[in-house]
């Protein structure tokens, strides 16, 4: 087989081995109720190549700058959702926004995402998020005998649902919808994405209770399709759509 | 400070921890202990697949997979305990099927299966496809799975909760475990937990390294609670060095993707592996990948300007496979390197991966005092613990398998024990030392910054104890470490507070790191032989009249106060295999 063409990886590897670093300011929203009850505003300035990540900058200035700046993070790689935050304005996920892609020419703004109670700096109370998830029946469930071997399930089948399983809970979607913000009972896209998860899962059994659930004067009717979740996912999620699934499901009882 | 009283305590909601909660819910009141958010742990970014001889695809069973652990770990392996994780496997992923893990399918609807290293056919003929997978997302499909079903048995969880200290206390000449201390992240509150048995789930160690797979909060926190309280590790100086990382930042890309098909290159474009591992090639052991490819990288073969990394090549691949099976590695190389798989390769090198070593346990997950005695009440499973299944070199697939069987048992065994045993007295003033720990370092005004320790640390074990390692090289390791260690002392942080002060808990991160650096190097030091993933250049061949045997490295302390390591060593369970020269 051929030798494959080089020219986008050569090109990555020596703007990589070049590093130019870059100025950058970060505007962080700081919040200590042990210091003092008023949020604010403080910049950093950071010295950083513009490939690198938000949170490789956060972490400059909790290293290097400010011990005190407190956020959530842990695998760095957008898969263990520990670091959703606004990031001018927008939900993204700390370690999954490049510098470079969010106009590093202008202060960058940091702040916690909303709707949920901050506690401090950038961490909120994620316990009503984890509430409502909860609170849809997120298992499976069957009844009757269980089989010796795995259930069968076709490959079909088993597409029906992939786009939800890949919710890793980050809360970028429930903390970016206005119903939301407005009314915290909501239960929240990420708790129909969930449910949406088992609902559409052919060899789930309660998909009547959940829809049940979700059928609730809280539940998925208080969507008002604003598509911010679906923009906040960063795991390309179509949430809309899924809560749109449920709903007609919940007119058609056909799932 | 409070105090808790349970039957049960689990250190970690990892896959292990919550395994292990699973079962013990059910039989005993059960409380789990968690520094992250269950579904925060490490495991979800496991990515590649679960191995099981199921035969869904092809001929397969379980004494092939038992061997080919056993010869994956370079014989250190013990052989009655990778029998029962190959035996068990089988259940262990038909369990999680059964609880709703949406593994991909095969036409007739089965669990489907693929390739992945050092899984053969029949004793080493050729590659067979047992690693049970879910796209590249195995282990966020195993986390979020176990985390839904601790959510339905209603298993209750204390999260953010560090676990600092592990309490032993002597009854009748011997050594049980009383209950661990904990710190409240959002409180800064301490806590005492009172309990029956506890196990640790904790996870591995690998951000002492600084290109690594693993999380930032990869700590090492419960092998070092252990071990500072007297209890052995074994086996630390084994560490598998994973070869495709992406280039610089460590981030994983599975083994899956040469599983798929995908080629490991030079700057040549070769298929270098063919010159390393005839039969098995890109898909030989884990240790022998990153070796050939440093291999290449010294004889000036590597890729770049700067010659140091080398080409995992998917251009091949149909973009549907690719989409279908692979769609988050790709994603990776998409966000984090601005390159499409689809038609350029991906830089890659060595990255470190995962603690073979641990803290030791029976097949039961019982820790172990010594060689032979176990500690009433305590156990370990999962990445934390040795039991040990992976020897000097884990097989791809066989850690997402170990968290399942080891979890389970685990689980089970600390209930069981629960039940037919009573509380240990907590010793007097329980939390003292973790008292003390933390008012040390926040009251500290030494001129030491932890992120200033912690990258020297990480750039010491990255250029003295990964892939090649040499007596000189070795200890100018344990050098730096005791140097390092010594200067922690003047550590000092700046958060002074009480609420969510993670300034404070990097700071005792860091100590368990150099406590753990330490026993690594040092173990490493005394091994004078290569076997799996340790590979000293000055002993570049496997040594079974000396070293076929397990490091137990205990903390010493002597008369001046100055602590050291001392190493012992354990015998290796031989059942059926013998040692023969690995090849692949
Ligand atoms: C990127 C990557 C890909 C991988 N892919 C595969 C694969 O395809 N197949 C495979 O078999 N293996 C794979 N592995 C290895 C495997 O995923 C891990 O070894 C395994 O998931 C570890 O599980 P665990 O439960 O032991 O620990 P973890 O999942 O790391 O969980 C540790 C838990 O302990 C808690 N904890 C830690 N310290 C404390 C403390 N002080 N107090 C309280 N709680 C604490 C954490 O909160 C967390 O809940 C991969 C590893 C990585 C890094
Ligand atoms: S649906 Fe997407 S944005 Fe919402 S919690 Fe899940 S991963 Fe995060
Ligand atoms: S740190 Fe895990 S998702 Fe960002």
């Amino acid at each position: 087989m051929a030798t494959p063409t080089l020219s986008k990886t050569d090109a990555m590897e020596a703007a990589a081995a070049a590093s130019p670093f870059i100025t950058v300011t970060f505007r962080i929203r700081r919040f200590n109720p042990e210091i003092s009850d008023e949020a604010q505003w403080q910049d950093f300035q950071i010295e950083i190549d513009p490939k690198e990540r938000v949170l490789d900058g956060l972490h400059k200035i909790k290293w290097d700058l400010d011990g005190t700046l407190t956020f959530r993070r842990s695998c760095a790689h957008g898969i263990c959702g520990s670091d959703a935050m606004r990031i001018n304005g927008k939900n993204r996920l700390a370690c999954k926004t490049l510098i470079k892609d969010i106009n590093p020419e202008k202060p960058i703004t940091i702040e916690a995402i909303k709707g949920l109670t901050v506690m401090k700096d950038l961490v909120v109370d994620m316990e009503p998020f984890f509430q409502a998830y909860r609170d849809v029946m997120p298992f499976l469930v069957t009844t009757g005998n269980e089989p010796t071997r795995e259930r069968l399930q076709s490959a079909e089948d088993r597409e029906r649902f992939d786009d939800t399983t890949k919710c890793i809970l980050c809360a970028a979607c429930t903390s970016s919808c206005p119903v939301f913000w407005n009314d915290g009972q909501y239960f929240g896209p990420a708790a129909i994405v969930n449910a949406h998860r088992f609902i559409f899962d052919s060899r789930d059994e309660a998909g009547e209770q959940r829809l049940e659930i979700l059928n609730d004067k809280d539940g998925v009717w208080r969507c008002r399709t604003t598509f911010n979740c679906t923009d906040a996912c960063p795991r390309g999620i179509e949430v809309t759509k899924a809560i749109q699934e449920v709903k007609r499901a919940l007119i058609t009882r056909r799932f | 400070m409070k105090i808790h009283k349970y039957d049960t305590v689990i250190v970690g909601a990892g896959g292990a921890g919550m395994r292990a909660a699973i079962e013990a819910t059910k039989l005993s009141r059960t409380a789990v202990l968690t520094k992250l958010y269950p579904t925060r742990s490490h495991t979800g970014a496991a990515q590649g697949g679960m191995a099981a001889a199921l035969a869904n695809v092809e001929d397969d069973n379980w004494e092939w997979h038992t061997f080919d652990t056993v010869k994956g770990g370079d014989y250190l392996v013990d052989q009655d305990a990778a029998e029962i994780l190959a035996k068990e496997a089988i259940d262990a992923v038909l369990d999680l099927e059964k609880m709703g893990l949406p593994f991909n399918r095969t036409p007739d609807g089965t669990i489907d299966q693929r390739r992945f290293g050092g899984h053969s056919r029949n004793h080493g003929e050729a590659p067979v496809r047992r690693s049970c997978y879910a796209a590249d997302r195995t282990g966020h499909m195993i986390l979020q799975t176990l985390y839904q079903n601790c959510v339905k048995e209603g298993v209750e969880f204390f999260n953010e909760f560090y676990v600092l200290d592990q309490l032993l206390v002597e009854e009748d000449g011997v050594k049980k475990s009383a209950g661990v201390v904990a710190y409240e992240l959002a409180t800064g509150e301490i806590h005492v937990f009172q309990a029956k048995s506890v196990i640790y789930a904790s996870g591995g160690t690998g951000k002492f390294f600084k290109v690594t797979s693993n999380a930032h909060t990869l700590t090492g926190d419960g092998q070092a609670a252990c071990y500072r309280r007297g209890l052995p590790l074994e086996d630390m100086e084994f560490f598998q060095f994973h070869p495709t990382g992406i280039w610089r930042m460590g981030i994983l890309l599975t083994e899956g993707a040469r599983g798929e098909g995908g080629i490991l290159r030079n700057k040549d474009g070769e298929r270098f592996m063919e010159k390393y591992a005839p039969v098995m090639k890109d898909l030989a052991s884990r240790d022998v990948v990153s070796r050939s490819i440093y291999t290449e990288i010294r004889e000036g073969r590597g890729c770049g300007p700067a010659g140091d990394h080398v080409y995992l090549d998917l251009t091949h691949l149909p973009p549907e496979q690719l989409d279908a099976k692979l769609p988050d590695i790709t994603e990776f190389a998409r966000t984090y390197l601005g390159i499409e798989p689809y038609t350029d390769p991906i830089p890659i090198q060595p990255t470190a991966h995962y603690a073979m070593g641990g803290i030791p346990t029976n097949v039961e997950g019982e820790v172990l005092a010594d060689n032979t005695t176990v500690v009433p009440g305590l156990y370990a499973a999962g990445e934390v613990a040795c039991v040990s299944v992976h020897g000097a070199n884990r097989l791809g697939t066989n850690s997402l398998l170990d968290i399942n069987v080891f979890g389970k048992r685990s689980g089970i065994a600390a209930a069981k024990y629960a039940h037919a045993n009573d509380y240990v007295a907590l010793p007097e003033n329980p939390a003292q030392q973790v008292i003390d720990l933390v008012e040390r370092l926040r009251d500290s005004t030494g001129n030491e910054r932890v992120a200033d320790l912690r990258l020297e640390l990480q750039e010491t074990m990255d250029a003295c104890v990964m892939v090649f390692r040499t007596e000189q090289t070795i200890k100018t390791a344990v050098e730096k470490i005791a140097e390092l260690r010594e200067r922690y002392k003047n550590v000092s942080v700046q958060d002074k507070g009480k609420r969510f002060n993670t300034d404070l808990l990097e700071a005792i991160e860091l100590g368990n790191l150099l406590d753990l650096a330490e026993v690594m190097a040092v173990s490493a030091l005394a091994r004078k032989e290569s076997r799996g993933g340790h590979y000293r250049e000055d002993y570049p061949n496997r040594d079974d009249v000396n070293f076929m045997r397990h490091t137990m490295a205990y903390r010493e302390v002597g008369d001046d106060g100055k602590d050291s390591v001392r190493l012992d060593y354990k015998p290796v369970v031989v059942t059926r295999y013998q040692p023969m020269e690995r090849k692949y």
